[in-house]
């Protein structure tokens, strides 16, 4: 990107004959041609909505009638409506869950099973990364099964003679979002992992060399060489996890659907129920366009995360 | 000598027994909706048991009066629609960008990469109600368009990374010996970056059948869902049918299971890469 322009110059007037300017127009031209299906596309289905939803925060609308400016009253509502606000707190307590504990249960399973590599690694990886790929659907329907009162949570409680723990997971005031969000450590771990693994082959062997030579211990080798290391996956996982963890309404819709009494409902969720079931379209986008800021926040953060840990 | 072979086997069994733990983790709740499916629909079931009687009858069951073989081939035919489009423009867009001085060149790299941060919370609403006004909710068609805007940010990142990568030299060599824009794109740097279209396609494939939210929103009746959106349908009705719900999972990620089986490699070296470059 940087050097596009000098190198182009220079090979100009070798073709002689031609006009270079003229040359240069057509492929200019041409680039145009090749650049405009794709932001087209990018414009009028993302783009152009995009700005639409962020105009319409500022309108009570319901989708019919005529639609009336309120100002920031959209906002006021977002950040004052006890369920707007809990859908924001929810997602948070998500981040516990989709990003905190997957990064710290796979850096520690990284930290304990060193960086040589051993044979049926692919394999091992290979199964540890299958929810990645996985609709998100899917793992919340297989996991609504496995909390359900006859599912295999509790099958496995009773069978390790803890019967009074037993209980239906997802129905529980007390346990429903932490359930969901326990499905999110389940299905985001192995990114982490394998993120982690990746990063660790790539750190110098050398360095930990210095590390044992000056009498460093695994634990030593692992704060001074490992951590650092890998300070630029960690960052990408703070990101992709938390995304995830914001994101996360199709697995909360197949899953609680909100439920039991509104505790487990998130950004996603209320905005799609607000616009497409109660026709508080103004809401709605409030609601969007609040999230799309925690997004972008988060992102500064972790950016500002990962280039301070890499000093 | 002797000592050290023997704690360097015993650090290997450690590692083995830690990863195998981890990967039973990951495989326990697939067991669990397998057993339960070859059971026969609404029968009384527990999270792990050996189906009794073992039949087929809940998939038969699902197949035809749920209808998911049609849903199956409505998933299959949007991503065959929403796969070479966003790959086909997503390419033009990544050499036009890479190697042609569009425009704006860093300006617009910088609009598409954005895009891959937007949430889709942010587009649905006006999406919806824009998509209706001309016609296009319902359709097959609209899913697709929607579908492929939402990739494309990925894809002419992901292109021009892989075209930006190739040296200078080669291209201005190519051009210097009279190479043709095209012939430059179609001779020299698509070839070479097969690896690359390969693992975008697989990812563009992956994304496609995992839709659902878009689907929700745009597809009102149930002969047009995708096979996901039909099975967040199809959950909420059949709540008592345990191996009904459990074969219907199966029979929507055995597709994508498949592919991942096929193209292990590009699904996690993409999703890695493409996270850890962006």
């Amino acid at each position: 990107m940087t050097t596009s322009l000098t190198p182009r110059a220079a090979t100009v007037p070798r073709r002689g004959a031609r006009p270079g300017t003229g040359r240069r127009l057509s492929r200019r031209l041409l680039a145009l041609v090749f650049v405009l299906p794709a932001l087209a596309l990018y414009a009028a289905f993302v783009l152009v909505p995009a700005g639409q939803t962020f105009y319409l925060s500022f309108f009570s609308w319901d989708g019919i009638t005529q639609a009336i400016p309120v100002g920031f009253e959209n906002y006021l509502e977002v950040v004052t409506n006890p369920l707007l606000l809990r859908s924001i707190t929810n997602a948070m307590v998500l981040i516990v869950y989709f990003a905190v504990i997957p990064i710290a249960a796979g850096l520690l399973i990284v930290a304990l099973a060193g960086r040589r590599q051993i044979r049926g690694m692919g394999f091992f990886r290979a199964i540890i990364f299958l929810p990645q790929v996985l609709p998100m659907v899917a793992i919340g329907i297989i996991w609504r099964w496995m909390y359900e009162p006859d599912g295999l949570v509790n099958q496995a409680l009773q069978g390790a003679g803890l019967a009074e723990l037993t209980r239906a997971w997802l129905g529980d005031p007390d346990w429903a979002l932490i359930a969901v969000g326990l499905v999110g450590t389940w299905a985001l771990t192995g990114l982490c992992m394998t993120l982690f693994f990746a990063g660790m082959y790539k750190i110098d062997t050398e360095l930990y060399d210095a590390v044992s030579l000056d009498g460093g211990g695994r634990y030593r080798q692992f704060l001074s060489v490992t951590l650092p290391g890998l300070s630029r996956e960690i960052r990408v996982a703070l990101t992709l996890t938390i995304i995830a963890a914001l994101a996360s309404f199709d697995l909360v819709y197949v899953t609680t659907n909100g439920s039991p009494a509104n505790l487990t409902v998130v950004p996603g969720l209320l905005v799609y129920r607000l616009a497409f079931n109660s026709g508080q379209i103004g809401a709605a986008s409030a609601l969007a366009v609040v999230l799309m800021a925690l997004v972008l926040l988060v992102l500064l953060l972790a950016g500002r995360l990962g280039s301070k840990a890499r000093d | 000598m002797a000592s050290r072979a023997v704690t360097i086997g015993f650090r290997d069994t450690g590692r083995y027994l830690l990863l195998s733990l981890f990967a039973l983790a990951v495989l326990v709740p697939f067991a669990s909706i397998v057993t339960s499916s070859f059971n026969p629909p609404f029968s009384l079931i527990k999270g792990l048991q050996a189906p009794d009687p073992f039949t087929f009858e809940s998939y038969i069951n699902v197949w035809t009066t749920a209808s998911f073989g049609r849903l199956l081939l409505t998933s299959l035919t949007v991503a065959a629609g929403v796969v070479p489009l966003a790959a086909v423009v997503s390419i033009l867009a990544g050499f036009a960008i890479a190697h042609l001085q569009v425009f704006a060149g860093k300006f617009l790299l910088g609009l598409f990469v954005f895009g891959l941060v937007l949430p889709a919370e942010l587009t649905i609403i006006p999406l919806y109600f824009n998509m209706r006004s001309v016609g296009l909710t319902d359709t097959m068609l609209g899913v697709i368009l929607a579908e492929t805007a939402a990739f494309v940010p990925f894809g002419v990142y992901w292109m021009h990374a892989s075209f930006a990568g190739f040296p200078r030299e080669l291209i201005e060599a190519a051009r210097v010996d009279g190479a043709s824009n095209f012939t430059i794109l179609f001779r020299i740097l698509l070839p070479l970056s097969r690896p690359s279209i390969v693992t975008m396609c697989v990812l563009f494939f992956m994304w496609s059948w995992n839709q659902f939210l878009l689907i929700l929103i745009l597809i009102s009746s149930p002969a047009n869902r995708t096979a996901p959106a039909a099975l967040g349908f199809f959950v909420l009705a059949h709540t008592r049918d345990v191996a009904g719900l459990c074969a219907a999972t199966i029979l929507v990620i055995l597709p994508i299971l498949i592919v991942y089986l096929i193209f292990q490699r590009s699904f996690i070296s993409g999703m890695l890469q493409g996270a850890v470059k962006a």
